[in-house]
Protein backbone atom coordinates (compact mmCIF):
# COMPACT_ATOMS: atom_id res chain seq x y z
CA UNK A 1 0.00 0.00 0.00
CA UNK A 2 3.00 2.52 0.30
CA UNK A 3 2.83 3.11 -2.99
CA UNK A 4 -0.64 4.22 -3.20
CA UNK A 5 -0.18 6.54 -0.16
CA UNK A 6 1.68 9.18 -2.78
CA UNK A 7 -1.85 9.35 -4.36
CA UNK A 8 -3.95 9.24 -0.69
CA UNK A 9 -4.33 13.25 -0.75
CA UNK A 10 -6.88 13.39 1.54
CA UNK A 11 -7.05 17.55 1.24
CA UNK A 12 -7.10 16.77 -2.83
CA UNK A 13 -9.75 14.32 -2.68
CA UNK A 14 -11.68 16.67 -0.14
CA UNK A 15 -11.03 19.34 -2.70
CA UNK A 16 -12.63 17.20 -5.63
CA UNK A 17 -15.29 16.34 -3.22
CA UNK A 18 -16.70 19.95 -2.79
CA UNK A 19 -16.42 21.32 -6.43
CA UNK A 20 -17.63 18.08 -7.23
CA UNK A 21 -15.25 17.77 -10.09
CA UNK A 22 -14.04 15.30 -12.69
CA UNK A 23 -14.59 12.68 -9.46
CA UNK A 24 -13.31 10.82 -6.39
CA UNK A 25 -12.07 7.45 -6.41
CA UNK A 26 -12.51 5.06 -3.21
CA UNK A 27 -10.22 2.54 -2.05
CA UNK A 28 -11.34 0.23 0.51
CA UNK A 29 -8.46 -2.07 1.73
CA UNK A 30 -8.21 -3.76 5.03
CA UNK A 31 -11.26 -2.21 5.95
CA UNK A 32 -9.87 1.41 5.45
CA UNK A 33 -11.56 3.28 3.00
CA UNK A 34 -9.82 6.50 1.67
CA UNK A 35 -10.67 9.14 -1.40
CA UNK A 36 -8.47 9.76 -3.72
CA UNK A 37 -8.71 12.33 -6.86
CA UNK A 38 -9.64 10.84 -9.71
CA UNK A 39 -7.90 12.60 -11.80
CA UNK A 40 -4.61 12.04 -9.63
CA UNK A 41 -5.17 8.79 -10.20
CA UNK A 42 -6.11 8.41 -13.61
CA UNK A 43 -2.69 10.13 -14.28
CA UNK A 44 -0.87 7.10 -12.09
CA UNK A 45 -1.02 4.40 -14.26
CA UNK A 46 0.45 1.54 -11.79
CA UNK A 47 -2.16 3.23 -9.36
CA UNK A 48 -4.99 2.50 -11.44
CA UNK A 49 -4.01 -0.95 -12.70
CA UNK A 50 -4.44 -1.91 -9.00
CA UNK A 51 -8.18 -0.95 -8.70
CA UNK A 52 -8.93 -4.36 -10.62
CA UNK A 53 -11.43 -5.19 -12.91
CA UNK A 54 -15.09 -3.44 -12.86
CA UNK A 55 -17.58 -5.29 -10.28
CA UNK A 56 -20.57 -3.20 -10.88
CA UNK A 57 -21.35 0.46 -11.45
CA UNK A 58 -23.93 1.78 -8.87
CA UNK A 59 -26.29 4.28 -10.97
CA UNK A 60 -29.25 6.03 -8.76
CA UNK A 61 -32.25 8.03 -8.68
CA UNK A 62 -32.91 8.51 -12.21
CA UNK A 63 -36.15 10.35 -11.60
CA UNK A 64 -37.66 9.67 -15.33
CA UNK A 65 -40.48 11.38 -15.81
CA UNK A 66 -39.11 14.92 -13.73
CA UNK A 67 -38.99 17.91 -16.04
CA UNK A 68 -38.17 20.82 -14.03
CA UNK A 69 -36.22 24.04 -13.69
CA UNK A 70 -33.34 21.42 -11.96
CA UNK A 71 -32.63 19.47 -14.83
CA UNK A 72 -35.40 19.47 -17.40
CA UNK A 73 -33.50 16.78 -19.69
CA UNK A 74 -33.51 14.24 -17.45
CA UNK A 75 -33.26 11.77 -20.29
CA UNK A 76 -30.20 13.29 -21.84
CA UNK A 77 -28.41 12.70 -18.33
CA UNK A 78 -29.26 9.36 -18.12
CA UNK A 79 -28.28 8.85 -21.69
CA UNK A 80 -24.76 10.57 -20.45
CA UNK A 81 -24.08 8.53 -18.15
CA UNK A 82 -25.15 5.30 -19.44
CA UNK A 83 -22.21 6.41 -22.57
CA UNK A 84 -19.84 7.36 -19.35
CA UNK A 85 -20.58 3.57 -18.40
CA UNK A 86 -20.68 1.40 -22.68
CA UNK A 87 -17.06 3.37 -22.70
CA UNK A 88 -15.16 2.15 -19.37
CA UNK A 89 -12.55 -0.05 -21.09
CA UNK A 90 -13.26 -2.88 -18.53
CA UNK A 91 -17.06 -3.18 -18.81
CA UNK A 92 -18.70 -4.18 -15.10
CA UNK A 93 -20.22 -7.29 -14.38
CA UNK A 94 -23.30 -5.52 -12.80
CA UNK A 95 -25.40 -2.78 -12.39
CA UNK A 96 -26.80 -1.57 -9.30
CA UNK A 97 -30.29 0.62 -9.66
CA UNK A 98 -30.43 2.01 -6.07
CA UNK A 99 -33.99 3.69 -6.58
CA UNK A 100 -36.08 6.50 -7.81
CA UNK A 101 -35.71 5.31 -10.97
CA UNK A 102 -39.21 7.38 -11.73
CA UNK A 103 -40.61 10.34 -10.45
CA UNK A 104 -43.84 9.77 -10.15
CA UNK A 105 -44.44 6.00 -10.61
CA UNK A 106 -46.10 6.22 -13.78
CA UNK A 107 -46.20 3.48 -16.54
CA UNK A 108 -44.99 5.90 -19.09
CA UNK A 109 -42.05 6.99 -16.81
CA UNK A 110 -41.08 2.99 -16.16
CA UNK A 111 -41.15 2.31 -19.32
CA UNK A 112 -38.93 4.68 -20.75
CA UNK A 113 -36.33 3.89 -17.93
CA UNK A 114 -36.67 0.59 -19.11
CA UNK A 115 -36.16 1.74 -22.37
CA UNK A 116 -33.16 3.84 -22.04
CA UNK A 117 -31.78 0.99 -19.96
CA UNK A 118 -31.26 -1.38 -23.00
CA UNK A 119 -28.46 0.51 -23.86
CA UNK A 120 -26.21 -0.35 -21.52
CA UNK A 121 -23.58 -2.48 -22.53
CA UNK A 122 -24.25 -4.89 -19.19
CA UNK A 123 -27.16 -6.02 -19.05
CA UNK A 124 -27.50 -7.68 -15.37
CA UNK A 125 -29.01 -4.65 -13.28
CA UNK A 126 -30.39 -5.59 -10.09
CA UNK A 127 -32.51 -2.86 -8.71
CA UNK A 128 -33.89 -1.79 -5.24
CA UNK A 129 -37.49 0.81 -5.28
CA UNK A 130 -37.21 4.10 -4.16
CA UNK A 131 -40.00 5.50 -2.53
CA UNK A 132 -40.82 8.09 -5.89
CA UNK A 133 -41.52 4.42 -7.28
CA UNK A 134 -44.02 3.20 -5.27
CA UNK A 135 -46.47 6.34 -5.06
CA UNK A 136 -48.81 4.59 -7.29
CA UNK A 137 -52.49 3.72 -5.77
CA UNK A 138 -51.71 -0.30 -5.83
CA UNK A 139 -47.54 -0.15 -5.57
CA UNK A 140 -47.69 -2.15 -8.71
CA UNK A 141 -46.09 -0.20 -11.18
CA UNK A 142 -42.71 -0.86 -9.97
CA UNK A 143 -43.02 -4.72 -8.96
CA UNK A 144 -44.78 -6.05 -12.11
CA UNK A 145 -41.35 -4.79 -13.84
CA UNK A 146 -38.85 -5.52 -11.50
CA UNK A 147 -40.14 -7.73 -8.59
CA UNK A 148 -39.31 -11.16 -10.19
CA UNK A 149 -35.69 -10.93 -8.49
CA UNK A 150 -37.53 -10.91 -4.95
CA UNK A 151 -40.74 -12.32 -5.72
CA UNK A 152 -42.46 -9.52 -5.64
CA UNK A 153 -41.04 -8.31 -1.97
CA UNK A 154 -38.70 -5.95 -2.33
CA UNK A 155 -35.87 -7.87 -0.66
CA UNK A 156 -33.16 -10.37 -2.24
CA UNK A 157 -30.09 -11.52 -2.45
CA UNK A 158 -27.14 -13.02 -4.55
CA UNK A 159 -23.44 -13.69 -4.92
CA UNK A 160 -21.33 -12.64 -7.49
CA UNK A 161 -17.47 -13.05 -7.31
CA UNK A 162 -17.26 -14.31 -3.88
CA UNK A 163 -19.19 -11.34 -2.86
CA UNK A 164 -22.71 -11.69 -1.42
CA UNK A 165 -24.95 -8.92 -2.43
CA UNK A 166 -28.51 -8.21 -0.26
CA UNK A 167 -31.04 -5.64 -1.95
CA UNK A 168 -33.59 -4.45 0.87
CA UNK A 169 -36.51 -1.77 0.53
CA UNK A 170 -37.22 0.64 3.38
CA UNK A 171 -39.47 3.25 1.52
CA UNK A 172 -43.31 1.20 2.00
CA UNK A 173 -43.38 0.87 5.66
CA UNK A 174 -43.44 4.70 6.37
CA UNK A 175 -44.38 5.82 10.03
CA UNK A 176 -45.65 10.17 9.87
CA UNK A 177 -43.07 12.01 10.97
CA UNK A 178 -40.53 9.19 10.86
CA UNK A 179 -37.50 7.85 8.32
CA UNK A 180 -37.26 4.65 6.73
CA UNK A 181 -38.11 1.36 7.92
CA UNK A 182 -37.05 -2.20 6.99
CA UNK A 183 -39.64 -3.82 9.20
CA UNK A 184 -39.64 -7.12 11.37
CA UNK A 185 -40.62 -9.33 8.57
CA UNK A 186 -36.88 -8.11 6.29
CA UNK A 187 -35.01 -8.66 9.06
CA UNK A 188 -35.79 -12.29 9.87
CA UNK A 189 -35.47 -12.61 6.19
CA UNK A 190 -31.39 -11.12 6.83
CA UNK A 191 -30.91 -13.23 9.57
CA UNK A 192 -31.87 -16.21 7.67
CA UNK A 193 -30.04 -15.17 4.43
CA UNK A 194 -26.85 -14.25 6.83
CA UNK A 195 -26.59 -17.45 8.81
CA UNK A 196 -23.79 -19.84 8.20
CA UNK A 197 -22.15 -17.38 5.60
CA UNK A 198 -18.34 -17.10 6.16
CA UNK A 199 -17.35 -13.37 7.82
CA UNK A 200 -14.70 -13.25 5.32
CA UNK A 201 -17.63 -13.04 2.68
CA UNK A 202 -17.55 -9.82 1.03
CA UNK A 203 -20.98 -8.21 1.38
CA UNK A 204 -22.24 -5.62 -0.37
CA UNK A 205 -25.77 -4.31 0.96
CA UNK A 206 -28.02 -1.73 -0.92
CA UNK A 207 -30.73 -0.33 -0.42
CA UNK A 208 -32.83 3.22 -1.48
CA UNK A 209 -33.03 5.63 1.59
CA UNK A 210 -29.83 5.75 3.99
CA UNK A 211 -29.14 3.24 6.26
CA UNK A 212 -27.68 5.01 8.88
CA UNK A 213 -29.25 8.43 9.65
CA UNK A 214 -27.57 11.38 8.21
CA UNK A 215 -30.45 13.82 8.84
CA UNK A 216 -33.33 13.15 10.75
CA UNK A 217 -35.63 16.26 10.19
CA UNK A 218 -35.45 15.09 6.54
CA UNK A 219 -35.85 11.72 6.57
CA UNK A 220 -32.70 10.88 5.46
CA UNK A 221 -31.78 7.50 7.09
CA UNK A 222 -33.81 4.39 7.96
CA UNK A 223 -34.98 4.02 11.64
CA UNK A 224 -34.49 0.19 12.49
CA UNK A 225 -31.60 0.47 10.90
CA UNK A 226 -29.59 -0.77 14.07
CA UNK A 227 -30.77 -4.25 13.97
CA UNK A 228 -29.49 -4.53 10.42
CA UNK A 229 -25.84 -3.65 11.39
CA UNK A 230 -26.08 -5.70 14.51
CA UNK A 231 -26.32 -8.45 11.95
CA UNK A 232 -23.51 -7.52 9.68
CA UNK A 233 -20.83 -6.48 12.03
CA UNK A 234 -19.20 -9.77 12.50
CA UNK A 235 -18.57 -9.66 8.62
CA UNK A 236 -14.54 -8.47 7.45
CA UNK A 237 -15.68 -6.19 4.85
CA UNK A 238 -19.49 -4.80 3.95
CA UNK A 239 -19.74 -1.91 1.72
CA UNK A 240 -23.79 -0.07 1.87
CA UNK A 241 -25.06 1.63 -1.00
CA UNK A 242 -27.48 4.05 -0.93
CA UNK A 243 -28.94 6.86 -3.08
CA UNK A 244 -32.22 8.98 -1.94
CA UNK A 245 -29.92 12.37 -1.07
CA UNK A 246 -28.84 13.23 -4.57
CA UNK A 247 -25.22 14.19 -3.38
CA UNK A 248 -22.46 11.95 -2.12
CA UNK A 249 -21.71 10.86 1.64
CA UNK A 250 -20.15 8.67 3.37
CA UNK A 251 -18.40 7.55 6.36
CA UNK A 252 -16.84 4.11 7.98
CA UNK A 253 -17.71 2.05 10.70
CA UNK A 254 -15.28 -0.43 12.07
CA UNK A 255 -15.68 -3.00 8.46
CA UNK A 256 -18.80 -1.04 7.28
CA UNK A 257 -17.99 1.45 4.37
CA UNK A 258 -21.22 3.63 4.14
CA UNK A 259 -21.85 5.66 0.78
CA UNK A 260 -23.86 7.43 -0.89
CA UNK A 261 -24.47 7.90 -4.74
CA UNK A 262 -25.01 10.82 -6.83
CA UNK A 263 -28.42 11.03 -8.96
CA UNK A 264 -28.28 11.22 -12.85
CA UNK A 265 -31.18 13.44 -12.55
CA UNK A 266 -30.77 16.19 -10.06
CA UNK A 267 -28.65 17.88 -7.33
CA UNK A 268 -30.38 17.94 -4.01
CA UNK A 269 -29.46 20.50 -0.97
CA UNK A 270 -26.85 19.69 1.67
CA UNK A 271 -28.57 18.37 4.30
CA UNK A 272 -30.77 20.87 6.30
CA UNK A 273 -29.83 23.66 3.99
CA UNK A 274 -33.71 24.97 2.64
CA UNK A 275 -36.83 24.28 3.39
CA UNK A 276 -36.40 20.74 2.34
CA UNK A 277 -34.98 18.39 -0.11
CA UNK A 278 -36.06 19.97 -3.47
CA UNK A 279 -34.58 19.60 -6.48
CA UNK A 280 -31.34 22.09 -6.18
CA UNK A 281 -31.05 24.39 -9.22
CA UNK A 282 -27.72 25.13 -10.35
CA UNK A 283 -26.17 26.52 -13.37
CA UNK A 284 -26.67 24.62 -16.46
CA UNK A 285 -22.64 24.47 -16.61
CA UNK A 286 -22.51 22.71 -12.98
CA UNK A 287 -25.14 20.90 -13.44
CA UNK A 288 -22.78 17.68 -14.59
CA UNK A 289 -20.48 17.81 -12.41
CA UNK A 290 -23.06 17.18 -9.84
CA UNK A 291 -24.77 14.25 -11.12
CA UNK A 292 -22.65 10.49 -11.49
CA UNK A 293 -21.97 7.14 -10.94
CA UNK A 294 -20.56 4.73 -8.26
CA UNK A 295 -18.24 2.18 -9.56
CA UNK A 296 -16.96 -0.56 -7.53
CA UNK A 297 -13.95 -2.97 -8.23
CA UNK A 298 -12.20 -5.82 -7.10
CA UNK A 299 -8.91 -5.00 -5.40
CA UNK A 300 -6.05 -7.27 -4.99
CA UNK A 301 -7.63 -9.37 -2.64
CA UNK A 302 -11.11 -10.39 -3.42
CA UNK A 303 -12.35 -9.33 0.70
CA UNK A 304 -11.28 -5.91 -0.35
CA UNK A 305 -13.81 -3.64 -2.56
CA UNK A 306 -12.52 -0.10 -4.11
CA UNK A 307 -15.59 2.87 -5.03
CA UNK A 308 -14.94 4.78 -7.20
CA UNK A 309 -17.32 8.14 -8.30
CA UNK A 310 -17.02 9.58 -10.85
CA UNK A 311 -19.23 12.84 -12.78
CA UNK A 312 -20.80 13.43 -15.57
CA UNK A 313 -18.43 16.30 -16.21
CA UNK B 1 -40.52 29.70 -9.42
CA UNK B 2 -39.76 32.97 -6.84
CA UNK B 3 -41.99 34.99 -8.44
CA UNK B 4 -44.62 32.82 -8.81
CA UNK B 5 -44.95 32.43 -5.35
CA UNK B 6 -44.78 35.73 -4.38
CA UNK B 7 -47.74 36.31 -6.87
CA UNK B 8 -50.02 33.58 -5.61
CA UNK B 9 -52.97 34.88 -3.56
CA UNK B 10 -52.50 32.70 -0.19
CA UNK B 11 -53.95 32.97 2.97
CA UNK B 12 -51.35 32.36 5.68
CA UNK B 13 -53.32 29.16 8.32
CA UNK B 14 -54.59 30.49 11.76
CA UNK B 15 -57.65 28.92 10.55
CA UNK B 16 -59.35 27.37 13.23
CA UNK B 17 -62.97 26.84 11.86
CA UNK B 18 -62.82 28.25 8.02
CA UNK B 19 -64.50 27.47 5.13
CA UNK B 20 -60.85 27.02 3.13
CA UNK B 21 -61.34 23.43 1.88
CA UNK B 22 -58.00 23.09 0.39
CA UNK B 23 -54.91 22.31 1.79
CA UNK B 24 -51.83 23.31 0.13
CA UNK B 25 -48.40 21.27 0.14
CA UNK B 26 -46.13 24.07 0.14
CA UNK B 27 -42.07 24.10 1.15
CA UNK B 28 -42.54 20.23 2.78
CA UNK B 29 -45.69 21.46 4.85
CA UNK B 30 -49.07 21.33 4.76
CA UNK B 31 -50.81 24.37 5.11
CA UNK B 32 -53.59 25.33 6.77
CA UNK B 33 -53.30 22.44 9.13
CA UNK B 34 -54.92 21.18 11.30
CA UNK B 35 -57.71 22.46 9.07
CA UNK B 36 -61.73 22.23 10.64
CA UNK B 37 -64.30 21.10 8.05
CA UNK B 38 -68.30 20.64 8.39
CA UNK B 39 -69.57 17.14 7.56
CA UNK B 40 -69.92 16.67 3.94
CA UNK B 41 -67.01 19.12 3.27
CA UNK B 42 -64.53 18.88 -0.05
CA UNK B 43 -61.63 18.86 0.76
CA UNK B 44 -58.26 19.32 -1.84
CA UNK B 45 -55.16 19.26 -1.68
CA UNK B 46 -52.48 20.81 -4.39
CA UNK B 47 -49.05 20.39 -4.24
CA UNK B 48 -47.25 23.98 -4.66
CA UNK B 49 -43.39 22.10 -4.94
CA UNK B 50 -41.24 21.24 -7.22
CA UNK B 51 -40.87 17.99 -5.34
CA UNK B 52 -43.93 15.77 -5.42
CA UNK B 53 -45.71 15.02 -2.44
CA UNK B 54 -48.63 12.79 -1.27
CA UNK B 55 -51.53 12.80 1.05
CA UNK B 56 -51.76 9.31 2.86
CA UNK B 57 -54.41 9.03 5.62
CA UNK B 58 -53.06 7.14 8.92
CA UNK B 59 -56.10 5.28 9.15
CA UNK B 60 -56.13 4.54 5.82
CA UNK B 61 -59.29 5.92 4.48
CA UNK B 62 -57.66 7.89 2.26
CA UNK B 63 -54.62 8.31 -0.34
CA UNK B 64 -53.47 10.03 -3.34
CA UNK B 65 -51.29 9.11 -5.81
CA UNK B 66 -48.19 11.26 -6.39
CA UNK B 67 -48.76 14.82 -7.20
CA UNK B 68 -46.40 16.38 -9.29
CA UNK B 69 -46.00 20.15 -9.37
CA UNK B 70 -49.99 22.18 -8.94
CA UNK B 71 -51.83 18.65 -9.12
CA UNK B 72 -54.64 18.03 -7.01
CA UNK B 73 -56.29 15.45 -4.99
CA UNK B 74 -59.61 15.74 -3.39
CA UNK B 75 -61.65 13.25 -0.88
CA UNK B 76 -65.36 13.92 0.28
CA UNK B 77 -65.68 13.64 3.97
CA UNK B 78 -68.90 12.77 5.02
CA UNK B 79 -68.34 11.60 8.55
CA UNK B 80 -67.11 14.02 11.58
CA UNK B 81 -63.94 13.17 13.31
CA UNK B 82 -60.40 13.68 13.26
CA UNK B 83 -58.32 12.53 10.17
CA UNK B 84 -54.61 12.61 10.50
CA UNK B 85 -52.44 12.40 7.36
CA UNK B 86 -49.24 12.42 6.14
CA UNK B 87 -46.87 12.27 2.59
CA UNK B 88 -45.43 8.78 1.97
CA UNK B 89 -42.31 10.43 0.41
CA UNK B 90 -42.05 12.93 3.24
CA UNK B 91 -42.97 11.57 6.03
CA UNK B 92 -42.37 14.34 8.13
CA UNK B 93 -45.00 16.37 6.34
CA UNK B 94 -48.42 15.60 8.35
CA UNK B 95 -51.91 17.31 8.83
CA UNK B 96 -55.07 17.22 10.51
CA UNK B 97 -58.39 17.55 9.85
CA UNK B 98 -61.36 17.83 11.71
CA UNK B 99 -64.33 17.27 10.45
CA UNK B 100 -67.25 18.71 12.35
Amino acid sequence: MSDDQSLLSRRNALKCMAYGGAGTLFVLSGGVFTPIDLAMAAGYKQGAAKLGKPLFVQISDTHIGFNKEANPDVNGTLSQTIDLVNGMSDQPALIIHTGDITHLSKPAEFDLAQQLFTRLRTTEMHTVPGEHDTTDATVTEYFNRFGKASDNKGYYSFDHAGVHFIGLINVLQFKPGGLGTLGEEQLAWVATDLKGRSASTPIVVFAHMPLWTIYEPWGWGTGDADQLMSQLRRFGSVTVLNGHIHQIVQKVEGNMTFHTARSTSYPQPVAGVGSGPAPLKVPADQLAAMLGITSVSVVKHPSALALNDTALA
Amino acid sequence: MAILGAMEVYIPSAAETSDTTTILAKDFMFNPSPLTVKAGSTVTWTNKDDEPHTVVSDAGIFKSGGMDTNESFSYKFDKPGTYHFTCSIHPRMVGTIVVQ
